[in-house]
């Protein structure tokens, strides 16, 4: 074996279910992309890392429409989640989003927009300074990042700029729930004549004040973000605020 | 060693047949002067070059009226061979009965004969058939060698008309897409349906308003309970001399909707909604796996904002 493992790889792989913890490993892209190399100096550079079956990242393996590709990335099983980044080797703009889960758990749902088949990975900062990555390879007939928007053919999309729609569960199988939807064009700056134009943070807050997640979106995020959230027990509201790169703010309440 | 020759010899027949770039189109007799060409019940792959589709003809006093094209040149040129072995009339007209290249991308072997359409099917063509052509190429490979876009050079409108010495009732749906044309021909009793109905194979939906297709199927199905109805072409799957595949189609349309709209008031994710498997009645039908998790994609993002209800 070329590399060993690390004292904390090990004590880890203690605590798994074998079929897991035989997965656990440090290197050797299981994914076997090419791109493995310049994501994690980018991205990760210096901290520690371990591939992880832990980090669930879900997608179709062939996405019909590369410019709404849906990733959910749960990585509860970890426990307590600093930061996730997510980020597609492939995608001309590697970063999709970041997300910060305070006081819900390290669950999110999204869409994402692929220019060519790539990998879509997750990795998972653990308070103890831990990378965890998991991914998933996507293929897909490219073009979502440099074809133009829905929103760039309709007209009156500046009186519904930032507009939000949302619905909290509070019954039924997905109780706990969070979906929500912003009117949002979420332009790459990849076709010419049309700068970046999108949502950079959201964050959502319960009715006491208390912040739930926070989160940072990039470019690849598909237009008019919908995310979904499980904010486990449902208490009250929730306030989702954020803003784009060109200063519009937003301000919503969704009640449960 | 003798079942591994047989192996070995059978993969060489498969690779022989698909070399030689030959849909085999059989002329199907659906009643006198009307055929048919009736495709594979099965995704576009690079076996069976596209010929997932139907196409026809009607043989009229004042020459033949072929409809659609089907999905490349050299379909549209073996096509009108065919065409000419049933019949030695001169071809009068090309009519496209929508905008989906399947249906059309064979209109190059017919250059130079009045091509119609209905006008959204004419814009829509113009406007998005290099996509689907580029996209035929991917997913079918050199079946698709040497084929260029033909829009259609005559626009249909809807009624009854007198086309080639032969009564025929030109009607324009949708729901399908944007502009779905069915044609009754009043002599024989057949209907050709296009792609408003499938019979024995999932529906496609990249282009559909649900609402409007069942709509459609309801004004179908009255033609096929008129006394001289005898036939119905469907745009994929088997000729059929009742209304079954209507049926059948209105209860796929019917359950997808339904589907779509509780997994959204659920509150689910589209990868859980995808996760969905399907209702035994549907588990048979070709294709229904995949047709299911395209159409999740073109059909749940709108189902999604309706339950999401409107600015908070």
């Amino acid at each position: 074996m070329k590399f060993h493992m690390t004292v904390a790889a090990i004590a880890l792989a203690a605590l798994m279910p074998p079929g897991e913890a035989a997965a656990l490993r440090e290197s050797g892209d299981p994914l076997a992309s090419a791109r493995w190399g310049e994501m994690q100096k980018a991205f990760l550079a210096g901290a520690p890392v371990l591939f992880d079956p832990r980090v669930k990242v879900v997608a179709p393996s062939t996405a019909e429409n590369p410019m709404q590709v849906p990733v959910t990335v749960d990585a509860t099983a970890l426990g307590k989640v600093v930061e996730v980044l997510v980020f597609a080797d492939f995608n001309p703009i590697l970063q999709v989003l970041r997300f910060f889960p305070e006081a819900a758990p390290a669950y999110l749902g999204f869409r994402v927009k692929l220019q060519q088949s790539t990998p879509v990975r997750a990795a998972v900062r653990t308070a103890d300074g831990v990378w965890h990555v998991g991914g998933i390879w996507v293929n897909t007939v490219g073009g979502g990042c440099t074809a133009p928007t829905g929103t760039a053919a309709s007209k009156d999309w500046q009186q519904r700029l930032n507009m939000v729609s949302g619905r909290q569960w509070t019954e039924g199988p997905n109780v706990g729930r969070v979906r929500l939807r912003i009117e949002h064009p979420m332009d790459t700056g990849l076709i010419a004549g049309t700068p970046a134009f999108h949502l950079e943070e959201i964050e959502f807050r319960d009715a006491g004040g208390q912040r739930l997640m926070r989160l940072q979106t990039y470019e690849p995020v598909s237009e008019n973000p919908v995310f979904t959230l499980n904010r486990g027990a449902v208490d009250g509201p929730l306030e989702a605020s954020g803003r784009d790169n060109n200063g519009n703010v937003f301000k919503a309440r969704i009640a449960p | 060693m003798k079942a591994l020759l047989g192996i070995v010899l059978g993969s060489v027949a498969v690779l022989a047949v698909a070399a030689d770039y030959d849909y085999r189109l059989q002329a199907e007799r659906v009643a006198e002067g009307v055929y048919a060409f009736v495709g594979k019940t099965e995704d576009f792959t690079p076996a069976n070059g596209g010929n997932i589709v139907n196409t026809g003809f009607i043989v009229a006093p004042g020459g033949i009226v072929v409809i659609d094209s089907g999905p490349a040149l050299r379909y549209g040129e073996q096509m009108r061979r065919a065409i000419v072995a049933v019949s030695g009339r001169p071809l009068a007209l090309l009519i496209n009965t929508h905008h989906h290249p399947d249906h059309f991308l064979g209109n190059q072997a017919y250059a130079g004969l009045p091509i119609a359409a209905l006008p959204a099917t004419q814009q829509g063509i113009a406007a998005e058939g290099n996509a689907f052509a580029e996209n035929l190429f991917r997913l079918t490979g050199d079946w698709m060698k040497g084929t260029e876009v033909v829009a259609p050079n005559k626009t249909l409108a809807g009624g009854v008309a007198e086309v080639a010495g032969r009564r025929l009732r030109l009607i324009g749906l949708d729901g399908h897409t944007g502009a779905d044309l069915a044609i009754f021909d009043e002599a024989s009793g057949v209907l050709f349906a296009g792609d408003l109905v499938f019979n024995g194979r999932a529906p496609t939906t990249p282009h559909a308003d649900i609402a409007h297709w069942l709509a459609a199927l309801d004004q179908l199905e009255a033609i096929t309970r008129e006394a001289g109805f005898t036939a119905l072409v469907p745009g994929h799957g088997a000729v059929a001399r009742d209304a079954a595949p209507i049926r059948q189609t209105r209860a796929w349309l019917r359950w997808l909707q339904a589907a779509m709209r509780q997994a959204a008031r659920e509150g689910l994710d589209m990868n859980e909604v995808l996760a969905r498997p399907l209702p035994a009645e549907f588990a048979e039908l070709p294709v229904a796996a995949s047709e299911y998790r395209r159409s999740v994609g073109h059909l749940f993002p709108a189902a999604e904002q309706e339950a999401l209800g409107g600015p908070k």
